[in-house]
């Protein structure tokens, strides 16, 4: 039927256009307050979200019946229509509420959703039912239909569950909370947390690990899902200082949180753990020297965990690859032997990216003896070198940059810096750059 | 053992033999005279860069002292604004000058006042042995009030606060020390090699005390002491007349 036949028999009719874009974001936010139920939750065609609620019953306290009952119901409450269903496969339960049937045995064929031409060769054998289907042997019926059709039969009859990949990746680590009565008070949030954190805190204990980052989710009853998330500097499953995070966290927050009518459930998830062997000191036994732990888990919530870095080396051949800076650990790093008896040989900074400069040295090969930077000349006295450092050539075959040559120089006034020559005079340039990569103290 | 030892686990603390209790010793005896025994270690020092390419000397220098005040395996914690120099710290080179580098903390912070806030996080709170603040150029919100405030906290906490200072004219603070830092010309190995870091150092202000001392350092990763560069003819004169150039160039 065309708008303009319906205007015509309704015409206080209103029309919208489609807005497939909308429909899926609005339809991602009904599955992330689906959340509340289990953490398997994810999208299907069409229109639809499919929970897996394998041991779930027992936390939520409901059985199917209930839960249908309390999703419809809330979903009503938002003006829209639902249509449920429940069964021991997605695929079964996805086809049983399309078409309105109460066991898969009564799906019609096209529930298969093969190509239009099988279902019309099924029918016309008289088949019409997947009832009709189940009792056949299956290899006759992939020999003469395909091998697609006992596959997606035996989803559609809970004989194969394929299972859902959820829509985020339930966390490692989580437990939940959930109140008889919402709970509406922001103040009482925080001891919540505390609780939670001390029920991960065991589970982490077990499996020997830390989380570096802690998300809560509070599930309004309304089914709005604010969430919270704070990284710590380090791995952490003290229950107080990961309060104390969140206190920090939701101290910081641009706009406060709103608990409308009250919170149903707060789950802490632990969605990012790393390995911590031994039990955390408590305060109590380092009375004089307190911990640097706390101190940067709170900057990493103040400034941002990206913030805090620590020396790594790394085991690469160009000096700017050979070491990094990375998020702090707290295995210690291991930093090749410095050579005795030497000043040192690698500049306390490094420029990123090299600063050009002008040479002078008395043959093209040599050494330098004068250098222009920043508009000042500096006049070199003393020098070592060149330390070649070739290209890594092993790891690129084909492309062959240029061979540097470092010197380490000091000029008239003490400055030491650490130059090289971009390109071996004669073989790979004749024109050569020098660049000045670091500075020494 | 707690995991913060292991974290910052390294060997330290032995360089500082016979010292007052909560002073570092420079290790050459007429600075440590003059300075009643040497830096306090609840104190807030000041060192600003003689010339521009006296930056990387004025940080080294306070590196070297923060780790000579290294106890009981506390972290360094070291702050600058990160995004916008062109200068990076280096990993190996902190190693070759005998600084562990797995006791650093480095804080890259976006702006200023994030600086100077993370900073009096990081004195009052107590468990880092140094914090070091790396501040180039003009920077208004480190006035006296700023530095006042770090002090009473360095006094509280017993952290060591050093700051350095580059490209920019010393204005009021509260440091209990001041120093201007310059490369100095180092005493060469065989084969006119540059030789181990020199430091040429004056003290401008130091509060309840002299200023005016000037003192030439040569740092030895090998024993981890400062010493005076052994005097040699030549050497000793071009170092002279090299700081003497640079004071006219200053003027």
């Amino acid at each position: 039927m065309m708008l303009a036949d319906a205007r015509a028999q309704i015409p206080e009719l209103q029309a919208f256009a489609l807005d497939s874009q909308t429909d899926h974001f609005w339809l991602t936010r009904l599955a992330l307050a689906c959340e509340l139920y289990t953490p398997m939750v994810t999208l299907a065609d069409p229109h639809s979200i499919l929970l897996d609620m394998t041991g779930c019953f027992h936390t939520l306290g409901m059985n199917e019946a209930d839960l249908t009952t309390d999703i419809t119901h809330r979903l009503q409450r938002r003006g829209m229509q639902t249509r449920t269903a429940w069964g021991a496969t997605p695929d079964a339960a996805l086809a049983l509420a399309l078409y309105r049937r109460n066991h898969p045995h009564e799906l019609p064929v096209e529930a298969l959703q093969l190509e239009s031409d099988t279902h019309a060769a099924l029918r016309r054998s008289g088949l019409t039912t997947l009832g009709d289907l189940a009792s056949r042997p299956r290899a006759p019926l992939a020999a003469r239909f395909g091998t697609a059709l006992p596959t997606r039969l035996a989803r559609l009859l809970e004989e194969e569950d394929p299972h859902i990949t959820p829509l985020r990746m339930p966390a490692p680590v989580w437990v939940e909370k959930r109140f008889p009565e919402p709970l509406a008070l922001v103040d009482t949030l925080l001891d919540v947390i505390r609780d939670l954190a001390q029920e991960s805190e065991i589970t982490l204990t077990e499996r020997g690990q830390g989380g570096r980052r802690f998300a809560v989710s509070l599930f309004r009853s309304d089914g709005h899902v604010a969430q919270l998330g704070v990284d710590s500097a380090l791995p952490l499953r003290d229950p107080a200082a990961i309060t104390d995070l969140f206190r920090e966290r939701i101290a910081s927050l641009a706009d406060p949180l709103d608990p409308g009518f009250g919170y149903d459930m707060i789950r802490l998830a632990v969605p990012h753990c790393e390995k911590l062997e031994q039990g955390q000191p408590k305060l109590t036994e380092q009375a004089d020297r307190p911990d640097p732990r706390p101190l940067l888990n709170r900057l990493a919530v103040r400034f941002g965990a990206e913030s805090i870095r620590s020396f790594r080396p790394r085991n690469a051949h160009l000096p700017e690859y050979a070491a990094m800076l990375a998020p702090p650990d707290s295995a210690p790093a291991h930093w090749p032997d410095r050579v005795p008896d030497e000043p040192p040989l690698r500049p306390l900074f490094l420029f990123d990216p090299p600063q050009r400069v002008t040479v002078m040295a008395q043959v093209p090969d040599g050494p330098p003896r004068l250098f222009q930077w920043r508009g000042n000349t500096y006049r070199i006295t003393f020098y070592e070198g060149p330390e070649r450092i070739a290209y890594p050539w092993w790891k690129h075959p084909e492309g062959h940059g240029p061979t540097r040559d470092y010197y380490r120089v000091e000029d008239t006034t003490g400055h030491r810096f650490w130059l090289f020559r971009h390109g071996l005079y004669g073989s790979e340039t004749d024109q050569p750059h020098w660049y000045l990569h670091g500075q020494f103290a | 053992m707690s995991d913060s030892s292991v974290l910052f686990s390294s060997s330290c603390g032995k360089s500082v033999p016979s010292t007052p209790h909560g002073r570092t010793a420079l290790g050459v005896a007429q600075a440590d005279e003059w300075l009643n025994g040497g830096l306090r270690r609840d104190g807030l020092h000041e060192f600003f860069a003689a010339t521009r390419d006296d930056g990387g000397a004025a940080m080294a220098m306070a590196l070297l002292l923060a780790h000579l005040s290294r106890q009981e395996n506390r972290p360094l914690i070291w702050l600058r604004r990160g995004i916008t120099l062109k200068m990076q710290p280096y990993g190996p080179g902190l190693h070759d000058l005998g600084i562990d580098p797995n006791s650093l903390i480095l804080l890259q912070l976006p702006d200023w006042e994030a600086l100077l806030r993370a900073s009096t996080d990081c004195v009052r709170h107590g468990s880092a042995a140094a914090v070091i603040l790396e501040i180039q150029g003009h920077c208004p919100l480190f006035d006296l009030t700023a530095s006042r405030r770090l002090t009473l906290a360095a006094e509280r906490s017993g952290t060591m606060v050093l700051v350095t200072r580059h490209q920019v004219q010393p204005v009021p603070s509260s440091a209990h020390t001041r120093w201007e830092v310059a490369a100095a010309p180092s005493m060469p190995l065989p084969a006119n090699a540059p030789g181990l870091p020199v430091f040429d150092l004056r003290l401008l202000r130091q509060r309840g005390g002299r200023d005016g001392l000037h003192v030439q350092l040569e740092w030895d990763r090998e024993q981890a002491v400062f010493r005076t560069p052994l005097l040699r003819s030549t050497s000793a004169f071009s170092a002279g007349r090299a700081a003497d150039q640079r004071r006219h160039r200053a003027a």
